[in-house]
């Protein structure tokens, strides 16, 4: 499947809900609205045979209007084409529906998104943090939250052991 | 006449639902890693169970995040650390899909043999701790005999055994040398030996048969939805291989055959490993044989590290060292997505670059991140000893679980 067929196919239904992504990808990516992904999602496994969700994740641009995304990967094992959906949300209702009706393997893969991007999925059975401990009262991977510097200095070593 | 006591009055119902909670693991010998399983149990029968994972996050997306592109491949091979080779060259390739280089022939194959190497290291380790679990401690001793001999072919290579950081992006630092290649021309006439004898203890033994057969099962199209890849969906009955579906590292020039299984139980999942390890020995002989002539790396100064010793007395070899261990390499924009096929399934590297001098995101899809989600399914209904088995049969492994 090209990225026009992927785009044409997925506009029929959703119309002004989808655009292609701009930057430069390897797979065929669309960028669809967060009312309609699970649509966009359950036509692609349903009439189009991308019955295996490969893959999802989170990602984070600050500066962007839709700072938070989800991203899909699909693949069709009969014809052996993987597409690539990306649905983007706002920081303040970053809510994207779940996908767990359509994918067990879905499960376990929000709820790592809803662990490092806050990113809260309507309707997922059981929400809660998988790999980071049940008390973090921050989501990790934002890009707000810098790694340490090694060459800092403003920290108090005493602290530390050193 | 039943004797009964007069001050306890127990209904039969009421003992059928006096259920008992068990915590396994998270530090429990039987389950070959750090998870833990909250069990609700009738007795010895499992009605529930909920999983806790986590125990060793080390946040390599976040941290990969920050580092250089060069220095990101150590932590690739502490995720599945059965089988770091083929996380190293994964991320090798990704890489190198990143920048849009071709490798040549040699190092595909090199390649090859190392990543079939590690398969073999994963399966032997998989399905020995089967038997063990089952009661037969003689093959794991037996077969760890090999995974040592494989441990030092990857010595020979590059100094390391189990968390290996083998290769380079581009290549290999190094040929096989002599000695590597009469250890593995020892191991391929070595290994087939033990796998027939391994195999002759388990394969057809009453014992094993009773214990995996019908045990742990999953369909194939529950292993779907599931999202399962690698031998545990090939047990189930699906003929999905990366290696097959989208072949990288010319794994398009080698004859081999996806074994599949039918119910997708522990034993399928035995079967399905040991044959692979069968097809993997037939690969690495038909790749040392038809191994072609040439540099083990590609000649591109600004992707490739130069040899160690230019670095101390050659200006440009010590710019173009510094440059790629710094991160100076200027990747494109891009987005891009590479799997390869893991000792447990698809390894995939979803890798989104912004040119900068690390990722701006890099999501590893673990494979048994994934499907062990489906444990609680699997096991519910069955006793404690066949939950057992099923984890030791599904290969979860601790840190490619947490990352």
């Amino acid at each position: 499947m090209t990225k026009d067929k992927l785009y044409t196919l997925l506009k029929e239904k959703l119309g002004d809900f989808v655009e292609l992504a701009a930057n430069d990808t390897d797979l065929p990516t669309c960028i669809v609205d967060v009312q309609h992904i699970y649509q966009a999602i359950a036509l692609l496994k349903d009439e189009h045979g991308f019955v295996f969700l490969t893959d999802v994740c989170g990602i984070h641009y600050p500066e962007q209007l839709l700072p938070l995304g989800v991203i899909y990967h699909l693949h069709n094992f009969k014809t052996n084409e993987r597409i690539r959906l990306k649905t983007f949300v706002s920081a303040e209702s970053p809510i994207v529906p779940t996908l767990t009706s359509l994918f067990e393997s879905a499960n376990w893969m929000e709820r790592e998104t809803y662990d490092f991007y806050g990113i809260v999925f309507d309707g997922h059975p059981n929400l809660k943090r998988i790999l980071n401990v049940e008390y973090l009262d921050f989501y990790p991977m934002r890009k707000e939250y810098k790694l340490e510097d090694p060459t800092r200095e403003d920290k108090d070593n005493r602290f530390f052991g050193r | 006449m039943e004797r009964q006591d007069p001050h306890i009055i127990i209904q039969p119902e009421d003992i059928d639902k006096q259920y008992h909670t068990l915590n396994l693991g998270p530090t429990h010998p039987a389950t070959h890693g750090i998870f833990q399983n909250i069990l609700t149990m009738d007795g010895e029968k499992i009605i529930d169970a909920e999983q806790t994972i986590g125990y060793i996050h080390r946040a390599f997306e976040k941290i990969a995040e920050r580092r250089p592109y060069y220095q990101i491949k150590p932590l690739t091979d502490r995720m599945n650390y059965c089988s770091s080779p083929i996380n190293n060259m994964g991320w090798d390739m990704t890489f190198e899909k990143l920048m849009g280089i071709e490798v040549s022939k040699k190092v595909d194959y090199m390649r090859v043999i190392l990543m079939e190497l590690a398969r073999i290291t994963d399966h032997l380790v998989c399905n020995s701790v089967i038997g063990v679990d089952s009661g037969a401690l003689t093959g794991f001793v037996y077969v760890f005999e090999q995974r040592e001999a494989i441990y030092e072919i990857y010595e020979e290579m590059c100094g390391a055994r189990l968390t290996t950081n083998m290769g380079r992006f581009g290549g290999f630092e190094r040929d096989f040398n002599a000695t590597a290649i009469n250890k593995l021309r020892a191991l391929l006439k070595r290994l087939p030996q033990v796998l027939h004898e391994f195999e002759k203890l388990l394969v057809r033994n009453r014992i094993f048969m009773d214990r995996t057969i019908n045990v742990g099962g999953i369909s194939a199209e529950r292993a779907l939805n599931y999202g399962f890849t690698g031998p545990n969906l090939r047990a189930a009955g699906v003929d999905y291989d990366v290696r097959v579906m989208n072949p990288y590292s010319s794994y398009q020039d080698f004859d081999f055959v996806i074994p599949v299984g039918q119910n997708g139980d522990v034993y399928d999942r035995f079967c399905v490993r040991q044959q692979e390890m069968w097809e993997s020995i037939k690969i690495i002989e038909s790749a040392l044989e038809n191994m072609p002539q040439g540099k083990p790396h590609v000649d591109i100064p600004h992707i490739y590290l130069p040899p160690k010793h230019e670095v101390y007395d050659k200006m440009e070899a010590l710019i173009y060292h510094f440059k790629i261990v710094m991160g100076e390499i200027d990747p494109p924009k891009k987005e891009i997505y590479h799997a390869v096929e893991g000792g447990n399934g698809e390894l995939g590297f979803y890798l989104v670059s912004d040119g900068g001098r690390s990722p701006y995101r890099l999501h590893f899809r673990r494979p048994s991140f994934i499907y062990y989600q489906a444990f609680p399914e699997i096991i519910k209904g069955s006793t404690l000893s066949d939950a057992i088995l099923t984890m030791s049969s599904m290969n979860v492994i601790a840190g490619e679980l947490d990352a």
